[in-house]
């Protein structure tokens, strides 16, 4: 399978890649590592006219102690956030969901921005950054924004980054010491979960769980942090964990099964970060 | 697009329209056919190449992001034309491959590991090689073989880049 052909540009620095996406218009689209969009345009799900490579990019490529949050360049790669010893300490749930995206190939090439800004309600990580309360910074012509985590995953595969904008880094709080569980449920190594959940416990009542493919875009399980909250058991807590979203049937599992591994799998991810 | 690729220590220098994979670079313009084409999409291994230095699935990368990067394939392992490298050698022992078609991705995905993980337990060798398929050995031996050419030093990379 072959791409539909494109003109590629590759840019040096990110004012230039967002210089070059305002003169393509929607007809351009941002290649970082290209793990996910690479397929989708050999399958010609995708065709964008233009390219706009990023990924050398490298001052883009980073991960900073900053005190309370750790700031992650859009360009890291998954690879050197699954080894990263100030992401193992201090917010070890990220190294670790990351080492379980994909094969090692994959987290070779793929980049934690591509990863975000694709969107996509399966992918692993926005979970997790759900669960962390992570704040994305986007950039335009008229300079950056913060988006937080709950405000960016908009839609299927739409996301917070505008036409001519680029995700430039992500600001994860620490949550050194805290309670932690990423569980994620597939048939084969490989593969994307079926269903996933990423949990951070920071308190008795305090709680951060995200969903993975429970909704057309990254959600929270709301009814359990907040049961969380009012003081509720971990079982009781985790019955709700599947309460206004609105999960997909597709070849791997049907609703009912969806909604059945978010429980189980909230209820493990409780005990798990409770413990 | 001009592009320049170090490939297996010689530079080659093509034109490629942006659209070309990278594995089709290689087999159709480098000549370079140890490099298979399995599933192409992006699941099986069998396209496996280093890109400076790391395992990545060739039929998942443009050649134009390759360009000014160096390049190993299967064909670039072995020290000499006599020998094999550490893990074709270990693979061959340990019967660690029967018809062969994952085997090139399956060795460049394990020195990649090797490189990474000098020492690996069994687990770490099968988690190593979660990204490639293969039909037929029931993959056992190949793990065996990873285990071996670990055991004997030397089943990463660096004999390739110290010639
Ligand atoms: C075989 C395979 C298995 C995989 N398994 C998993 C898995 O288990 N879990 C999982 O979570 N993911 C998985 N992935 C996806 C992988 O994580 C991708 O690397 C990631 O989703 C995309 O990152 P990328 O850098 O490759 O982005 P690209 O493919 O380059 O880009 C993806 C999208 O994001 C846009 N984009 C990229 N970077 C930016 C930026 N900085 N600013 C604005 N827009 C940007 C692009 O325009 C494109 O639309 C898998 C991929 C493959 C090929
Ligand atoms: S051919 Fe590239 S992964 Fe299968
Ligand atoms: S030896 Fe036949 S596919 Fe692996």
């Amino acid at each position: 399978m072959i791409p539909a052909a494109f003109d590629y540009v590759r840019a040096g620095s990110a004012d230039e890649a967002i210089s070059l996406l305002a003169e393509h218009g929607d007809e351009a689209k941002v290649l970082a590592g290209g793990h996910s969009l690479v397929p989708l345009m050999k399958l010609r799900l995708a065709t964008p006219s233009v390219l706009v490579d990023v990924g050398r990019v490298d001052d883009l490529k980073y991960i900073r102690d900053e005190g309370d949050h750790v700031a992650i360049g859009a360009l890291t790669r998954h690879r050197d956030v699954e080894i990263s010893d100030v992401l193992r300490r201090d917010v070890p749930i990220l190294a670790h969901a990351t080492s379980h995206v994909g094969d090692p190939q994959v987290r070779h090439r793929g980049t934690i921005g591509g990863s975000l800004a694709h969107g996509d309600p399966a992918s692993d990580l926005p979970a997790v950054l759900l669960a962390l309360g992570a704040t994305l910074v986007v950039q335009g012509a008229d300079g950056t924004r913060e988006v937080a985590a709950d405000d960016f995953f908009q839609g299927f595969l739409e996301t917070a980054v505008g036409e001519a904008e680029l995700l430039t880094e992500i600001r994860v709080p620490k949550a050194t010491g805290a309670g932690w569980s990423f569980q994620k449920f597939n048939r084969r190594a490989q593969d994307w979960a079926i269903v996933g959940v990423a949990c951070v416990r920071r308190g008795d009542d305090q709680v951060g769980i995200g969903l993975v493919n429970m909704d057309s875009r990254p959600v929270h399980a709301a009814a359990t942090e907040a049961a969380i909250a009012s003081g509720a058991s971990v079982e009781d807590a985790a019955a709700v964990a599947d309460e206004g979203t609105e999960p997909a049937a597709d070849l791997n599992a049907s609703v009912e099964f969806r909604r059945h591994l978010a429980r189980v799998l909230t209820g493990r991810a409780l005990a798990e970060a409770s413990s | 697009m001009e592009i320049s690729i170090t490939v297996n220590g010689s530079e080659a220098r093509h034109d490629v329209e942006p659209r070309t994979l990278l594995v089709h670079h290689i087999r159709e313009a480098l000549g370079l056919t140890g490099t298979n084409v399995g599933c192409d999409t992006s699941s099986c291994g069998a396209c496996t190449v280093h890109l400076d230095g790391e395992a990545v699935k060739s039929c998942t990368v443009l050649a134009v992001q390759a360009d000014g990067c160096t390049l190993t394939t299967i064909e670039g392992l072995a020290p000499s034309e006599e020998e094999l490298h550490p893990m074709q050698q270990a693979f061959r022992e340990q019967h660690g491959l029967q018809c062969g078609f994952c085997t090139p991705g399956m060795v460049m995905a394990a020195t990649s590991l090797l490189d990474e993980v000098p020492e690996p337990t069994e687990t770490q060798v099968r988690e190593g090689l979660e990204g490639n398929l293969c039909r037929c050995t029931g993959y056992h031996n190949i793990v065996q073989a990873v285990l071996a050419a670990a055991k004997s030093g030397g089943g990463g990379t660096t004999v390739a880049v110290q010639q």
